[in-house]
């Protein structure tokens, strides 16, 4: 907008919401480069889809400051709200509306008319793969299909910057997957996309992730900056027969750090990359025989447990 | 600012809302349940309320007891017998035979000749006659006795008694007092009520629900222009009620429309200002659909129809109740309906009416409007 080192897309200071003696949003601080997939991961409940509505001028932050395409979300709403596209949690077109109808509703409710709309609706079509379903109701169309003809709706106007909250929620694995391929478009195209998920494999399309807990943001970073807070060989994961005996073991042994079941196996952080090689002798002394122990590159949720318990770690 | 850009400001906005009228009409039309709810439900709402909201009696049951048997007692007799007032249900021979008839309900009113009534008359002093009334059922109890004096009147008149007064009242606008002739406009202003602030306060509540309000809250799209935007459509709605229920009313029970129907619509505006600011208002109450429509019957119907004047005459109310029905649009409607349809009166005479509606309008849609954005905050 005024040249010289591209303005962040978005920018928030110490961003606080509460409802009542509930902290949902607690002193959040970040930056959203333009043009990068940034993503913010956490559970049900982590100030996610407070954070965003808060952005997109739905909710007054009750202190602390955010901005987004350099407007004040606290005072400017009204000019956020004609340059971003949203993507709600919930299904949020009309479902007895058609699809052609749906996109003149929502692409009028920006202003687009005309010739301009009927050009924007071509492409949203085109875009969400529905050329052969523009007059079927909503209502009759399946999950994937429902979901990309929301996010084009978002984008309909054009928005430099679209915020998508938990957009894939209910949708078979390939739809996600597709879904993203169309998120990686975007960004590609030079848009800014902000958008939360409690899906680690989402989390891993990310430029940058930022790890939410309980309100609070614990870490942001792109996704290998991540997974370097464990050296090189200090997560490794144990099979043996009983599982969650090994885990009381293990946790007790000196130079383990963290334990967490995943399913049937354990992700195991050691504090020296050493101490490998006793963990499955000291299994044995417990009789949890024929233990396996090998080395893994961390995944985005052994980074996310890992946070999240130094965090609590601290708070104690 | 030049003068293309205002126009082109003003024809933005004009689209805007054209754009969301299409939508909220195509939802109409896509609703399965809408037609039967639109064109059949008032029909029949008002067609029974028509025949039960009647208050008119005819032929109170009269049981009479002649101890006199003379031909003035039986004259006197005939006149109730043969009277449309009354229907004479047994003719007894002694006062204790009335407890079993007007216990049962047989009779309702019970007339006595004691013995000596030609006599008397014929001395020259008025005859006697008690006239017993059933106070367990009022209504009748009271007309009957009412019905009585007039047959009583027109007795001695014909006897040549000169009364003191001769009374001829004469009825105006509803000369034979048939009470579905105000009862049934009434009706309509219930139902006009009724579908549109039920249905105003359903559709908001529904896009709550379904989260699309959220949707359209980050759009550049302004609480005022989906307010009007949800307004209009269901505006058109009470209208095409009035257009729906009109027929029924002037060819089925055939009240007389003496007013113009224009001032009828144009007189109904104001009142639809009310009812669909009161549905916009329920919509920020109620979490969902059925909350809404509860809240409607409940909290908002029930007592428009209590205090109104609908049900009960307000005169004859508490004053603090009397003053609570100012507070009533429906009452203000009332006014204008029976005033159009029996009176045949126009703004000249209902301008208060319609004033009041204004301005109530005016105040519940500034309030619904305040919470509107309030719960969104």
């Amino acid at each position: 907008m005024n040249g010289g080192s591209p303005q962040p897309a978005v920018v928030a200071r110490d961003l606080t919401r509460t409802f009542g003696p509930f902290v949902a949003v607690d002193r959040v601080s970040f930056e959203v480069r333009p043009g990068e997939i940034f993503g913010f991961l956490g559970s049900n409940g982590a100030g996610k889809t407070t954070t965003i509505r808060m952005l997109c001028g739905l909710l007054a932050p009750s202190s602390g400051s955010a901005s987004v395409l350099g407007f004040d979300v606290a005072t400017q709403a009204a000019e956020i709200k004609r340059r971003i596209g949203y993507m709600s949690q919930r299904f949020s077109l009309y479902n007895d509306l058609t699809v052609e109808e749906n996109l003149r509703f929502w692409g009028g409710a920006y202003g687009l008319f005309g010739a301009e709309m009927a050009g924007r609706a071509e492409w949203a079509v085109v875009t969400a793969d529905l050329e052969h379903s523009r007059h079927a109701l909503v209502r009759s169309l399946p999950g994937g299909y429902r979901q990309r003809l929301a996010l084009v709706a978002a984008l309909l106007h054009e928005p430099p910057i679209v915020f998508l909250d938990e957009p894939t929620g209910g949708v078979d694995p390939e739809a996600r997957r597709r879904f993203w391929d169309l998120i990686d478009e975007l960004a590609a195209a030079g848009k800014t996309v902000f958008v939360t998920t409690h899906y680690m494999d989402e989390a891993e399309r990310c430029h940058r992730v930022a790890l939410m807990h309980a309100g609070r943001l614990l870490a942001l970073d792109s996704v290998p900056d991540l997974k370097s807070v464990f050296p090189q060989g200090t997560v490794v994961e144990v099979t043996c027969g009983r599982p969650a005996q090994a885990m009381a073991r293990l946790e007790e042994l000196p130079g383990v750090v963290e334990v967490a079941l995943f399913g049937e196996r354990l992700h195991v952080v050691l504090g020296d990359p050493a101490v490998g090689a006793s963990l499955a002798r000291s299994l044995d002394a417990v009789g949890c025989e024929n233990a396996t122990v090998r080395a893994i590159s961390p995944s985005l949720e052994d980074v996310f447990i890992h946070v999240i318990a130094r965090a609590e770690g601290e708070a104690a | 600012m030049g003068n293309g850009d205002r126009g082109s400001r003003a024809g933005r906005a004009v689209r805007t809302l054209v754009n969301i009228l299409v939508k909220e009409l195509l939802q109409l039309r896509r609703d399965p349940k809408i037609l039967p709810i639109l064109f059949i439900a008032p029909v029949i709402q008002l067609t029974l309320l028509g025949y039960a909201a009647t208050t008119d009696i005819k032929r109170v049951e009269l049981a009479v007891c002649d101890l006199d048997r003379t031909a003035a007692s039986r004259r006197l007799a005939d006149r109730f017998t043969s009277s449309a007032y009354f229907r004479v249900t047994a003719n007894v021979d002694s006062q204790e035979q009335f407890d079993p008839l007007l216990q049962s309900g047989r009779a309702r009113v019970a007339l006595t000749i004691p013995a000596g009534f030609e006599a008397e008359r014929s001395a020259g002093r008025p005859g006697r006659v008690q006239l017993v009334a059933d106070g367990a059922d009022a209504m009748s109890g009271t007309i009957g006795l009412a019905y009585a004096a007039t047959v009583l009147q027109d007795a001695s008149v014909a006897a040549g008694t000169v009364p003191l007064v001769s009374l001829r009242p004469t009825v105006l606008y509803n000369p034979d007092l048939v009470s579905r002739n105000y009862m049934v406009p009434g009706i309509l202003g219930l139902i006009i009520m009724i579908m549109t602030m039920m249905l105003t306060a359903m559709a908001v509540v529904r896009e709550s629900e379904l989260g699309t309000m959220e949707q359209l809250l980050v759009t550049p799209l302004t609480p005022g222009q989906l307010i009007v935007g949800k307004l209009i459509p269901y505006a058109l709605v009470g209208l095409v009620e009035v257009f729906t229920v009109l027929p029924v009313v002037l060819f089925w029970f055939r009240v007389p429309l003496r007013g113009s129907l224009l001032t009828l619509l144009l007189l109904t505006l104001p009142y639809m200002l009310c009812t669909l600011g009161l549905g916009l208002f329920i919509s920020t109450l109620a979490q969902t659909q059925q909350q809404a429509m509860m809240l409607s019957a409940f909290v908002f119907i029930l007592p428009q129809m209590l205090l109104s004047g609908f049900a009960f005459p307000i005169q004859n109310m508490p004053a603090f109740f009397q003053a609570l029905t100012y507070l009533v649009p429906l009452r203000y409607y009332l006014v204008i309906l029976r005033g159009v349809f029996l009176k045949g009166v126009g703004l000249a005479v209902l301008w208060p009416q319609a004033l009041a509606l204004v301005v109530m309008g005016v105040a519940i849609l500034g309030l619904a409007r305040l919470r509107f954005r309030r719960r969104l905050g």
